[in-house]
């Protein structure tokens, strides 16, 4: 039975790390300025978790098949612990997990603890059951206000827009779909029409949730990447729990030139 | 702290009518063994909800027998909807998170043998202690009342956050009556559990033996001790956030739900002010320590099953003591980190990040110890044994991705992906569900005086413990491939590859769960047919095996146990056998 637990411990260790080693599957591509920080810590940790990973599960088989009972008269060691191991076992598992965790400190800081420049180009993202939509604050730069009860998605005015009356209004872009040009930074302002939702962009590294009540802005760039894969379109999808069809809420990201956006734009504010 | 002796006079006399004996009974073993059951047969329902959404989701047009009859909206002609699969799945996160984790571990084996380890006749409140059960029992019936009313289950998760939660029917089925009782499940659910940590706590504190000192206490007993605090404070906070939703959604308080919502095309006009992400902290500020409800029984167990057969002293006993009473410190101020990406202010999210890392300590901690209390041991590869060591492979496999999710840079980008149900099934599930294993392989003869079968118990084991790795570990890859959970179709392009993987993990779910009926099987056959079991067949030190199995009515048999060592005094030099009972005169070992 020794020989057995310690085999079976020690080939799911090695198929494990196998398979995170070969990449059977991995991380997709990565189109966002940070992601490549946001990859880093994340093979940093692997790398570290893996190398506990193996120690601990192979000192597991190693103990287990070393010390089975060989009903022989050895006594066992007479030990109640060793102070000193403690200690150091507690330093280092202390050292390395603090060390990672600030090594990260800086990825997390450049996503969120400042905002977007100014000059990002603005975006409001609206997650309602069971949909996005987009919209752009047009040439005047200023989101127009809502009024909720001019919110109508049968007509398609998704955000209570009145554009008869609101100047600020007139010339916002409501869209389906999110188009970005690449190499620009883009500002969201993510808010949630009835319940809890999230924006999720695999490709992006990023995911925030979206809440009714609050207008959460999160920042990021699009690398010439984007535009080598896919055609430029990656998938939004809706990570937060909202209900019967949350499996299919998702739109489109678009990558696109800044010519090509500039054109796509003005497609979509003569549809309006 | 004094040492209390356990009253001379047990506190109630032996019942004699079945009613006081079985049903509505005072004696804590009695109620151990009621909560054991509770949990039992929701773990069997538990798991066939899971195996009925891992069949949804890769053969989604599969007839399920006989589940239209159960709903007929939910699986019309037994073929599930994707939401009657959101239903499924809050019942499943709520019965195993509730009543099996929260339940077995320290209601059943805790109520069983807290008393009797620390040599007391029974619990500190015995009424209080059926009432705790009672209420629990109550709890039960009520979440699975919603299966068979209206629209069936709610379809929000067990984690329950509003407004989905809290706007009622507008924002889908289940919403309704079905999200109520599932409030009001809950809120009874923590009202038992508090009744029962104050009896856990005031028992180990005022009725230990003459002789147990809290430092010669078995871990199991500190673990319910440690367990029994951590719900003490959480279930509190559980319960108060429980009322205020049910609050909002009956007595038209805002708490949770903001003004502004457009639900259904309908604008919820008589709401305003309330906050969604005030329910996410009351919530993970129960939650997250009640990760450590859920484990540390199961660590109290795994240390005290590894050193007895191993016939080896626990390595490091303080050291043990101290981790875990660090884990419950640090429990209650990590849990910002299930909020990384909530909207949550990212400042916090850093310092939750920090402490969360810091938590990874005390557990690394102990799987160093229990590497070293088999260091230099003679093990004997007992079934408990086994389920045993298994529970420190998958404690470490899980606990070690949680340090990817402990990260926010790294969670951005793995949060509410498959790769955080991996983890968590790892290491609060399986790993706690293997802590229960040992203790029923291992304490079985104690409560039944008969033995379990080895051998199947063994081949129980080996279907458990390659299949759990088989089901969870996959779930990883999916994370990185950033796989959604809570989806139940493949609705996105990038999905479909990972299909082939899914099947692999529902077949590997399907085996792993049919092998359970050999569990379940041999513990009712075992029950009645099983051989015989002497007073110790393990040959081990605690005070449950000085007594007959199982014990008389008042554990002791109107004695008095005084305990002269620790609980881990295998392999003394110059001992007479191989260990040292805790209430043996034997002077040697360490005191």
């Amino acid at each position: 039975m020794a020989l057995a637990i310690a085999v079976a411990v020690a080939l799911i260790t090695l198929v494990s790390v196998y398979v995170f080693w070969a990449h059977i599957w991995w991380l997709p591509v990565s189109i966002s300025t940070h992601g490549a920080a946001v990859d880093h810590q994340f093979k940093l940790t692997l790398l570290i978790c893996g190398v506990i990973f193996v120690l601990a599960q192979l000192g597991l088989a190693y103990v287990v098949l070393k010390y089975r009972d060989r009903r022989d008269k050895r006594p066992v060691v007479y030990s109640h612990g060793n102070n000193r191991l403690e200690v150091t076992w507690t330093l280092a598992a202390a050292i390395v997990f603090t060390g990672l965790n600030l090594m990260g400190y800086r990825v997390w800081a450049n996503m969120h603890f400042t905002g977007a420049a100014p000059g990002a180009l603005q975006v409001e993202v609206q997650g309602q059951q069971f949909a996005y939509y987009f919209r752009y604050p047009g040439a005047d730069a200023q989101f127009g206000p809502i009024h909720l009860d001019k919110v109508d998605d049968a007509t398609g005015n998704f955000f209570g827009l009145d554009r008869e009356h609101d100047a600020r209004a007139k010339d916002d872009i409501v869209t389906a779909t999110l188009g970005v040009p690449v190499k620009r930074e883009i500002e969201l302002i993510l808010r949630a029409k009835d319940v809890g939702h999230s924006f999720y962009v695999r490709e992006l590294r990023l995911q925030q949730d979206m809440l009714p009540g609050l207008a959460v802005p999160v920042h990021f760039t699009v690398t010439d990447e984007a535009l080598k894969h896919n055609r430029g379109r990656y998938e939004i999808v809706c990570t937060q729990l909202c209900g019967l069809g949350h499996y299919k809420m998702r739109a489109f990201l678009q990558v696109m030139t800044q010519e090509d956006f500039d054109k796509w734009l003005q497609a979509q504010a003569s549809g309006q | 702290m004094a040492e209390a002796h356990a009253e001379a006079v047990h506190a109630h006399a032996a019942p004699t009518g079945f009613i006081r004996k079985y049903i509505f009974s005072l004696d804590h073993k009695v109620i151990g063994k009621q909560y054991y059951f509770l949990a039992l047969f929701s773990v069997f329902v538990g798991t066939l909800l899971s195996i009925l959404m891992r069949l949804h989701l890769v053969w989604p047009d599969a007839h399920i027998p006989l589940l239209d009859r159960l709903s007929p909206a939910g699986a019309p002609g037994g073929v599930m909807t994707p939401e009657y699969y959101l239903s499924l799945l809050t019942l499943h996160g709520t019965l195993m998170v509730f009543f099996v984790l929260t339940t077995a571990p320290q209601g059943g084996f805790g109520n069983y043998f807290l008393p009797i380890q620390i040599g007391a006749e029974d619990m500190a409140f015995p009424t209080l202690n059926m009432l705790s059960f009672w209420v629990t029992f109550v709890g039960m019936v009520v979440l699975l009342a919603t299966f068979f009313i209206g629209d069936g289950p709610p379809i929000s998760g067990w984690t329950a956050y509003p407004p989905l939660s809290a706007v009622g029917s507008a924002a889908g089925p289940g919403l309704a009556l079905g999200q109520t009782l599932w409030i009001v499940s809950i809120a009874i659910f923590c009202v038992g559990s508090l009744l029962g940590a104050l009896n856990f706590i005031t028992t180990t504190l005022d009725l230990r033996a003459r002789g147990m000192s809290l430092g010669r206490m078995p871990l199991t007993c500190w673990s319910w001790l440690l367990t029994a605090v951590l719900a003490l404070l959480s279930f509190a906070v559980l319960l108060a956030a429980g009322v205020l939703l049910l609050l909002d959604r009956v007595g038209g308080t805002s708490f949770f739900i903001p003004g502004g919502l457009i639900v259904s095309d309908k604008i919820i006009a008589n709401h305003s002010g309330g906050s969604p992400l005030l329910w996410q902290h009351l919530f993970w500020f129960f939650g997250h320590p009640e990760v450590y409800i859920a484990i540390l029984p199961g660590m109290g167990l795994t240390s005290h099953v590894l050193s007895t057969f191993a016939r080896k002293p626990i390595f490091g006993y303080r050291a043990m003591v101290m981790a875990m009473m660090a884990i419950g410190f640090f429990g209650f101020m990590v849990w910002g980190h299930h909020m990384f990406v909530s909207g949550m202010s990212p400042y916090s999210g850093f310092a939750f990040s920090v402490l969360t890392m810091a938590i990874g300590v005390p557990s690394a901690i102990k799987t160093f110890n229990w590497l070293g209390t088999l260091w230099g041991g003679r093990i004997r590869f007992t079934t408990a044994m086994l389920f045993a060591i298994g529970f420190v492979s998958l404690f470490v496999s899980g606990g070690l991705s949680g340090l990817f999710l402990a990260q926010p840079p790294v969670d951005v980008y793995l949060h509410a992906t498959y790769f955080v149900v991996g983890h968590f099934h790892l290491v609060m599930g399986v790993a706690a569900i293997f802590g229960m294993f040992g203790g029923t392989y291992f304490w079985f003869p104690k409560m039944f005086g008969r033995m379990l079968n080895e051998f199947w118990g063994k081949v129980h084991f080996w279907f458990t413990f390659i299949g759990a790795y088989c089901i969870f570990m996959p779930m990883h890859f999916l994370g990185m491939e950033g796989n959604v959970r809570r989806y139940s179709s493949f609705t996105d392009n990038f999905l479909i590859p990972l299909i082939p993987l899914h099947k692999f993990m529902s077949i590997a779910a399907f085996v792993t769960g049919a092998a359970q009926l050999i569990f379940m099987f041999n513990l009712f056959w075992s029950m009645f047919k099983g051989e015989k079991a002497g007073q110790n067949p393990w040959e081990a030190t605690t005070l449950e095996w000085t007594v007959p199995s199982p014990p008389p009515f008042d554990n002791f048999g109107g004695k008095h146990p005084v305990v002269y060592h620790g609980a881990y005094e295998f392999g003394v030099p110059g001992a007479a056998q191989d260990y040292i009972m805790q209430d043996s005169v034997e002077k040697v070992g360490a005191p």
